[in-house]
């Protein structure tokens, strides 16, 4: 094999990549962070029904969930400063991820709202808890337990798919790897390197989320 | 015995050769008497390279070389015949005889210059950084803040990279149309990209017309002849920089390029 190895290309722009990954890890915790958010308002009005809230979530969640995600993309940067509404790189990307995450999450989350069975309001309602309490004890925190690991698996899903914005010049991890590529032409390096480095997210992402999910929703040590 | 036959043949066959080639030579050193006796002048344009040369909707060429090949036959005089060639093809067809000039938005380097001439340039083609009318953007230095948009990889990328001052925003795109739709949906102030992209844009009257700030790398298009023709080289540099100066270029540029020419062209 003629190929001469050299992770040189990598070693003099790490701090490239580094803040690839920064913002890679940024756009994913605001992302799942207001999704989860705009998920749990949209999973509650579907299951419930909610007039008006449903019939909107609903038409969303049709929209987002039927179409790629780098359309949204475009449309969301490309398309909207027609409308007069212009946002940068990295605003666009924020917002699709949000926008994106919310859809899926609603339909994750309204599956575990619909877990629990209509019993248990009823009883929450003879121990006197207000409407309120009710929703939050007796039906989020089980319903979000119960779907928390396909939930995370989403949002893994979405940091993964956050690749996707480096083509609207968002500086994240792979737009920093395409850059020191096209500079230095170290396609094998650099791609296994950012390829590690997904791993490497992936794992810790999940890891946390699984704390987050012991220590906020099921109430136990970690 | 055999052998020396042999050997006087192949002598023979060289001793012609060498008689016929002054002969051949001298039928060519007139160039230009031999365009004015024949009233032809025959000139390889581009078919496939719009703004430059393509094809009509009547099967006619049509562009901007062939605007210039169409001057350059009135100026002379004489009736012009089109020859579409492709770009490998374009200075064999010259060498071989089978045309007088390449009008083919040719550019120079010092291979071709051992085989062909070289003309005044005719024609602007470069990469540079566009914007809208009215932004005072003349050199690189006057980026300093302001955003960019590129092909990732492009020529314009790599000079640009290199000679933009540190705080310009660099936006690397992943395609022509990518970048183009940035700034064109406002995205970004300024755009760097060839000018044969730019006048593509400016064709179908956005709402921002590209305007050229400056140049980032520049080789403009020449008219290629055949080697040792004074006559012809002179006759051709006159006409183009009559060209230049009556707005006759400015005009074909206009039509085609939708920009003013270069004042350096």
């Amino acid at each position: 094999m003629a190929y001469q190895f050299s992770f040189e290309a990598i070693a003099s722009n790490w701090e490239l990549l580094a803040r690839g990954v920064a913002l890679t890890v940024v756009l994913t915790a605001i992302g799942s962070f207001v999704g989860i958010i705009i998920g749990t308002v949209g999973a509650v009005s579907r299951a419930w029904t909610l007039p008006l809230l449903s019939q909107v979530f609903t038409v969303y969640i049709e929209c987002v969930r039927n179409t790629p995600f780098l359309v949204q993309l475009y449309f969301i940067f490309f398309g909207l400063p027609a409308l007069g509404v212009k946002l940068n790189g990295w605003e666009a990307s924020v917002l699709t991820m949000v926008i994106n995450l919310g859809a899926y999450s609603t339909e994750i989350i309204r599956a575990g709202v619909m877990s629990i069975p209509k019993g248990l309001l009823e009883a929450a309602e003879s121990l006197a808890m207000n409407r309120w309490q009710a929703l939050r004890y007796v039906v989020l925190r089980p319903a979000l337990k119960n779907v928390w690991p396909a939930l995370c698996s989403q949002i893994v899903i979405v940091m993964l798919g956050s690749s996707v914005c480096s083509q609207i010049a968002a500086q994240e991890l792979t737009y920093a790897a395409n850059l020191i590529q096209t500079q230095t032409f170290r396609a094998f390096e650099i791609y296994l390197t950012s390829t590690l480095l997904y791993l490497m997210l992936a794992v810790l992402v999940r890891k946390c989320l699984n704390q987050i999910g012991m220590r906020f929703i099921e109430r136990r040590k970690a | 015995m055999k052998r020396n036959v042999l050997s006087w043949c192949a002598a023979l066959v060289f001793g012609l050769h060498l008689a016929a080639l002054p002969l051949s030579s001298e039928a060519s050193d007139n160039a230009l008497e031999k365009i004015g006796s024949s009233g032809v002048l025959k000139v390889a344009v581009p078919q496939d390279f719009p703004p430059f040369g393509s094809v009509g909707p009547d099967m006619k060429p049509l562009g901007y070389d062939i605007d210039m090949a169409a001057l350059i036959a009135q100026e002379l005089g004489v009736k012009l015949e089109l020859v579409p060639v492709t770009s490998t093809n374009r200075i064999p067809y010259l060498t071989t005889g089978k045309v007088d000039l390449v009008i083919s938005s040719l550019g120079k380097n010092p291979e071709r210059q051992k085989v062909i001439d070289f003309t005044e340039a005719y024609a602007p083609f470069y990469n540079g950084v566009f914007g809208p009318e009215g932004e005072a953007v003349s050199k690189p230095d006057d980026l300093t803040g302001k955003t960019v948009a590129v092909t990732r990889g492009s020529i314009e990328d790599l000079e640009l990279t290199k000679i933009a001052p540190e705080s310009a925003v660099i936006h690397r795109f992943e395609d022509n149309s990518s970048t183009i739709s940035a700034y064109l949906s406002g995205q970004v102030a300024f755009v760097a990209t060839g000018n044969v992209v730019a006048a593509s844009i400016n064709e179908q009257k956005p709402n921002k017309m590209l305007e050229s700030k400056f140049l980032i790398k520049n080789s403009p298009c020449y008219i290629g002849i055949n080697k040792e023709q004074p006559a012809l080289m002179t006759k051709l540099n006159e006409i183009i920089a009559s060209a230049k100066n009556s707005g006759a270029l400015e005009s074909i540029s206009q039509k085609w390029l939708h920009t003013k020419l270069p004042q350096d062209l």
